[in-house]
C-alpha cells in the first residue's frame, strides 16, 4: 500500500479496500517508528489527522469523493494550518499555532485530503540542506549521513522514506527541485502566480512559489490540480482559466524540441551527475525528441543577483517578527527597541540573520542603485535569455543540482559554497518560469535529478514530458532500503 | 569592496538585531565572502535595461471599498506574547 501512486490509493479508497482512517493510521504508525531516524516531520498530531480521515471516509461513503479524497499528505511547515503548530523551522515561530489556513491548505482540506504532519525545513526556507532548521537537520533516506537538500528537505525525506505518499514544498531558488533531486522524487515549481501564497510564510515574495513533491509526474499533476487556482487574497495570484494539469500526460513526444543550454553542460557539474543527465537526454531522443543547442549567457549572474534580491525581500518580510503580535519574545529587555533587538537576536538563526543583514545593507541609503537596481536589471537580462531560448525549443533540460546529496556538515560553515548548490535552479525563479526535477538514476547510491524548464504556464507540457520518460524508466519507482 | 565592522554593527542596528562583538566579527567574514560573490554582477553594463521587480507584469487589482473580513481579533491575539483588553502590550515608549 505504501508504495502505491496517488491514483492507485484513490482507487483502493473508492473500492473500500482500505479506509482513509486505516491508511492514515498506517502512515502515522510508520512516522512514529521511523521519523526519529530521519527527522522529516516537526509536528505530528494523530488525533487531528484521524479526525480529518473520518471526514474523508464520510465523503467517500456519501459518494462525494474527489480524486484525492482520503489521501494523507505531508505539508511543509511553511503553510499555515489552523490549529497546527506552524514553525517555518524557526525558534521565532516555535510556539505559533496558526489561527487560520493557508489557501493551499484550505484547498487540500476541501478536497478531502488528510494532513499527516508538518515537515521540517530550513529556517524560513533559507537554505539548501535543511541544516538551518531550529528543529535539527533532516537525514537523507538514501544515506542518513547526507543532507536531503533544502529548503523542502523534510517533505522530500518524508516521501522518500515512505512516511507520506506525497508532500507540498515551496521553491524560492530551488527549494522544491533540489531536495526532490537529492531524494529521488519528482517535484514541480509552477509558474509564479499559479499557486496562491496566502498563508505561506513569505521569504522573497517575488520569487516564492508552492508546488507538489511526489513520486511521479502523474501524482504531481493530481496535486497541482488541487493546489493551483486564482486567489483574491494573494495580490500576485493570476486570474486564469482552470486547467487540468493531467490532460496531456500521455501525449507522444515525437517532435519535441529539447533545448540544451551550453551553460548547463560546462564546468562545475559532477561528472557522474552529468553522465546520468546525458543518458536521460538519450532516452528522450529514443522517444522521438530532438535536441537543439541554446544559450543562457547571463546564467552565471543568477546566483549573485539572487543573493541581492532574495535577501532584500526577506529583510522586509521578516521585519514582522518583532515579538509583538505572535511568536517568540525575549524574556528580558530594557525598552521597546531592546525588546525588538533581543527578540530577533534570540529568535532567528544564523543564516536568517545573515540574509536579513545583506538585505538591509543592499537596500540602505547609498547602496540601493549599485546593488538592488543592478540585480533587478540582471534579472531582466536573465528572463530575456529564456525568452530567446524558448524561440528555439519547447523545454530546456539539464542537471537540477551540480552534485548528489552532500554530507551533513560539509557546507554548513561556508555560505557561498552552499549558495552555489542552487546554481542551476535559481535563474528559473528569477524569470518566474515553471521547472521540474525528475529522477534520472544514481551515482554512488544517491539519486540524480534531471531538471526540466518550461515556458510560462507550460506545466501540463512539462508533466507530459516527465511522465513519458517515467513510462520507459523506473528510477522514480526505486526506494531506499531499510524502511520497514 | 569589503564591509567594515562598524558597517556590520550599523546594519544590525537598522535591522533591529542585537549583535555581540564576537558575532559581528564572524558575520563580517561571512558577509564579505557573500559580497565577493555578489560583486560579479558589478562588471555588467546594464545601461538601458528596465529593472525587473516581478515575474509577471501585473497591475494591482482594485476592489470595491467594502468590509470583507470578519473580526477575528480574539483568535489572532491568542497567539500574541502579551495582550490586554484587546490591545498588544509593549514596554512603555512615552513616560
Amino acid at each position: 500500500m505504501i508504495t502505491r501512486s496517488l491514483s492507485a490509493l484513490a482507487r483502493a479508497l473508492a473500492a473500500r479496500e482500505i479506509s482513509s482512517v486505516e491508511l492514515t493510521g498506517l502512515y502515522l504508525e510508520r512516522i512514529a517508528r521511523l521519523n526519529p531516524k530521519f527527522n522529516a516531520y516537526i509536528s505530528v498530531d494523530a488525533e487531528k489527522s484521524l479526525a480529518q480521515a473520518r471526514v474523508a471516509d464520510d465523503m467517500l461513503a456519501a459518494g462525494q469523493a474527489g480524486p484525492l479524497t482520503g489521501i494523507p499528505l505531508a505539508q511543509k511547515d511553511i503553510f499555515c494550518a489552523k490549529g497546527w503548530l506552524t514553525t517555518c523551522g524557526s525558534k521565532m515561530l516555535g510556539n505559533f499555532v496558526s489561527p487560520y489556513d493557508a489557501t493551499v491548505i484550505e484547498r487540500f482540506n476541501a478536497a478531502g485530503t488528510v494532513i499527516l504532519g508538518k515537515t521540517n525545513m530550513d529556517e524560513f526556507a533559507m537554505g539548501s540542506s535543511n541544516e538551518t532548521s531550529h528543529f535539527g537537520a533532516v537525514r537523507n533516506p538514501w544515506n542518513t549521513e547526507c543532507v536531503p537538500g533544502g529548503s523542502s528537505g523534510g517533505s522530500a525525506a518524508a516521501v522518500a522514506a515512505l512516511l507520506a505518499p506525497a508532500a507540498t514544498g515551496t521553491d524560492t531558488g530551488g527549494s522544491i527541485r533540489q531536495p526532490a533531486s537529492m531524494c529521488g522524487l519528482t517535484g514541480l515549481k509552477p509558474t509564479y502566480g499559479v499557486v496562491s501564497r496566502y498563508g505561506m510564510n513569505a521569504f522573497a515574495s517575488s520569487l516564492d512559489q508552492g508546488g507538489p513533491m511526489a513520486r511521479s509526474a502523474e501524482d504531481c499533476a493530481l496535486l497541482l490540480n488541487t493546489m493551483a487556482g486564482f486567489d483574491e487574497r494573494d495580490s500576485t495570484s493570476l486570474d486564469r482559466p482552470v486547467e487540468n494539469y493531467a490532460r496531456d500526460l500521455e501525449k507522444p513526444l515525437a517532435g519535441l524540441k529539447i533545448g540544451l543550454p551550453r551553460e548547463f553542460f560546462g564546468e562545475g557539474c559532477d561528472a557522474g551527475v552529468m553522465q546520468r543527465v546525458e543518458e536521460a537526454i538519450a532516452e528522450y531522443r529514443k522517444l522521438g525528441a530532438e535536441t537543439v543547442a541554446v544559450s543562457l549567457p547571463n546564467m552565471k549572474l543568477a546566483v549573485p543577483a539572487y543573493y541581492v534580491i532574495a535577501p532584500a525581500e526577506a529583510s522586509s518580510n521578516l521585519s514582522r517578527f518583532d515579538g509583538v503580535r505572535y511568536g517568540y519574545r525575549a524574556p528580558e529587555y530594557a525598552d521597546l527597541n531592546d525588546m525588538y533587538s533581543k527578540t530577533r537576536a534570540q529568535g532567528l538563526g544564523e543564516e536568517v540573520k545573515r540574509r536579513i543583514l545583506i538585505g538591509t545593507y543592499v537596500l540602505s541609503h547609498g547602496y540601493y542603485d549599485a546593488y538592488y537596481l543592478q540585480a533587478q536589471r540582471i534579472r531582466r537580462l536573465i528572463a530575456n535569455d529564456f525568452v530567446e531560448a524558448f524561440k528555439q525549443c519547447d523545454v530546456i533540460m539539464g542537471p537540477t543540482s551540480p552534485t548528489t546529496a552532500f554530507r551533513i556538515g560539509e557546507k554548513a560553515s561556508d555560505p557561498v559554497q552552499m549558495y552555489l548548490s542552487d546554481i542551476y535552479t535559481i535563474a528559473v525563479n528569477l524569470a518566474g518560469l515553471p521547472g521540474m526535477a525528475v529522477p534520472a538514476g544514481f551515482v554512488g547510491g544517491l539519486p540524480v535529478g534531471l531538471q526540466l524548464i518550461g515556458n510560462y504556464f507550460s506545466e501540463a507540457r512539462l508533466l507530459n514530458v516527465a511522465h513519458r520518460y517515467q513510462q520507459v524508466t523506473d528510477w522514480h519507482l526505486q526506494h531506499p532500503s531499510g524502511l520497514d | 569592496m569589503s564591509l567594515t565592522l562598524e558597517q556590520v554593527r550599523r546594519v544590525a542596528q537598522l535591522a533591529r538585531i542585537d549583535i555581540s562583538d564576537a558575532e559581528a566579527e564572524s558575520t563580517l567574514g561571512h558577509l564579505n565572502g557573500i559580497f565577493s560573490l555578489i560583486e560579479e554582477m558589478q562588471a555588467v553594463d546594464t545601461r538601458g535595461v528596465e529593472p525587473m521587480a516581478h515575474a509577471q507584469d501585473l497591475a494591482q487589482r482594485l476592489r470595491v471599498d467594502e468590509v470583507t473580513e470578519v473580526n477575528r481579533r480574539d483568535a489572532y491575539q491568542a497567539v500574541a506574547p502579551e495582550t490586554e483588553a484587546g490591545l498588544y502590550l509593549v514596554p512603555k515608549v512615552i513616560e
